[in-house]
């Protein structure tokens, strides 16, 4: 995926949203290259089961590296249908393609409000310029 | 390769050197041979840890000795102000007995050259045989390259690694200069400068304590596994009474080594738990690079202390499995050091 076209919350998620032919909008969930690269060696990634409701803002999982731990919130209100345990399994790639097969969940979004709190691409690597100034 | 220049570094001379700091660390230090260097502790009157440090012993260029204490950043400016006070003026000054002593350590920057090949990197860079010097030894070196301004440093086969190496002392206004000049010469060796991140996960793999973490004055050298750094039948030194007192009873913790089921990391003040009881804490944590496994030291109640032992660290909020494990948890082949 086209890094450009996602949504990424100040918390360094992303999220690409797609509607089904069904009208249900499915939101795609991952972790932003940039905190891949803060956080460096990863050591855990744990996600929540098909079938999970998430919230906007709030924690859907956890992020372990061998500097810090970290929460994964929820880009928006909704349901998970979908996990990417390959993820899981093979952390020391999830870096390689944090935008393709670096994706962690998809839900099926019920409430999309949150979605224009979000910063697009632009706005995003704003904020991470101004991160690495303050550091 | 690391820069270590943060550690502190404090310089004793003088006749009366000898005298002030056989009473002012756990070991003795009358004998500590030239060029050999002693890991001992600073104990407050309690026996309370104050500080880890290395003692080395050299003679200078016109061949008058002094004593090197190398002390943890985090505590020089505590064990400047312990030093004070236990070296008034009076006691400084007294005939025949002076004491000099020096804070040196913004004077002066320090590296870390650790592994195998250390050796084999700084032999070119030196005037000494490093391949003779044993482990916990070191010397006054020339630094053969330009960029050392034909100055001079101190070289010792220590580190914080748990692998073979060297520590390198040398004047603050070549440092930048000498600091190039070994990357260079190590380039071809897979030399890379590293972070304090890297030499806390190769001390913690090590099983070595780091104060503030497994050493602090709340904590005992028994209880932390070092009373055998504590020399209590000689002179006397601040602590060393209520150390004898403190040997006599049972432990109250014990430091142990964990190995965690799964791959999530028990840091720093996670609860160790024994089912529902809470049995100690952890001091350090890591994912081991070495071993593949998340790894911890830990105190513990020495009833849960025996190699074994099931038990779990709470990580935020939930319990995971760990086993009591041998210390350290990698050992390498370290010349001159038992293995």
């Amino acid at each position: 995926m086209n890094p450009e076209e996602l949504l990424f919350t100040p918390t360094h998620e992303w999220i690409h949203v797609q509607t089904a032919p069904d009208g249900q909008k499915i939101g795609t969930v991952g972790i932003s290259a940039y905190a891949l690269e803060a956080l460096t060696d990863l050591v855990f990634l744990e996600l929540p089961p098909v079938g999970q409701r998430v919230q906007a803002g709030q924690p859907f999982g956890e992020i372990e590296s061998v500097k810090a731990v970290s929460d994964l919130y929820s880009p928006v209100d909704g349901e998970v249908v979908e996990v990417n345990a390959a993820a899981a399994s093979d952390l020391e790639h999830l870096a390689d393609d944090p935008y393709g097969r670096g994706w962690l969940i998809r839900v099926r979004i019920t409430d999309d409000a949150n979605l224009a709190n979000l910063l697009d691409y632009a706005a995003y690597q704003k904020q991470c310029q101004e991160e690495l100034k303050d550091q | 390769m690391g820069d270590i220049s943060h550690m502190g570094r404090l310089r004793f001379e003088g006749p009366g050197a000898e005298e002030f700091l056989a009473g002012l660390l756990t070991r003795r230090v009358g004998d500590i041979r030239l060029g050999q260097i002693r890991y001992s502790l600073i104990t407050n009157e309690q026996g309370g840890i104050l500080d880890d440090v290395l003692t080395g012993y050299y003679h200078n260029e016109v061949g008058q000795p002094f004593y090197l204490v190398v002390v943890n950043a985090a505590n020089r400016d505590k064990i400047v102000r312990w030093i004070a006070k236990h070296l008034p003026a009076e006691r400084a000054e007294r005939r025949g007995k002076e004491v000099l002593w020096t804070d040196v350590t913004r004077l002066w920057a320090m590296f870390a050259i650790q592994g195998p090949r250390a050796a084999e990197i700084l032999q070119p860079l030196v005037d000494v045989d490093l391949g003779s010097m044993r482990y916990y030894n070191g010397a006054l070196v020339r630094i053969l390259h330009p960029a050392a301004r034909r100055q001079g440093g101190i070289i010792s086969r220590t580190g914080y690694t748990g692998e073979d190496g060297f520590e390198l002392a040398v004047g603050a206004s070549i440092a930048t200069g000498v600091w190039e000049a070994i990357l260079e010469q190590g380039k071809p060796y897979g030399l890379v400068p590293t972070g304090i991140g890297a030499r806390d996960t190769l001390r913690l793999e090590a099983g070595m304590p780091l104060y503030g973490h497994e050493l602090t004055e709340e904590v005992n050298p028994f209880q932390a596994g070092l009373g055998y750094v504590c020399y209590l039948t000689g002179v006397d030194f601040p602590g060393r009474d209520a150390l004898r007192e403190l040997e006599r009873q049972p432990p109250q913790w014990a430091r142990v080594g964990l190995e965690l089921a799964g791959r999530r990391i028990a840091r720093f003040q996670a609860p160790v738990l024994a089912g529902p009881q809470r049995v100690g804490w952890v001091t350090s944590g890591t994912f081991s690079p070495s071993l593949q496994r998340s790894i911890a030291m830990a105190y513990v109640r020495p009833q849960f202390a025996a190699v074994g032992t099931e038990l779990q660290v709470d990580i935020r909020g939930r319990p995971e499995s760990a086993r009591v494990v041998p210390l350290p948890f990698y050992r390498r082949n370290v010349k001159g050091m038992p293995s």
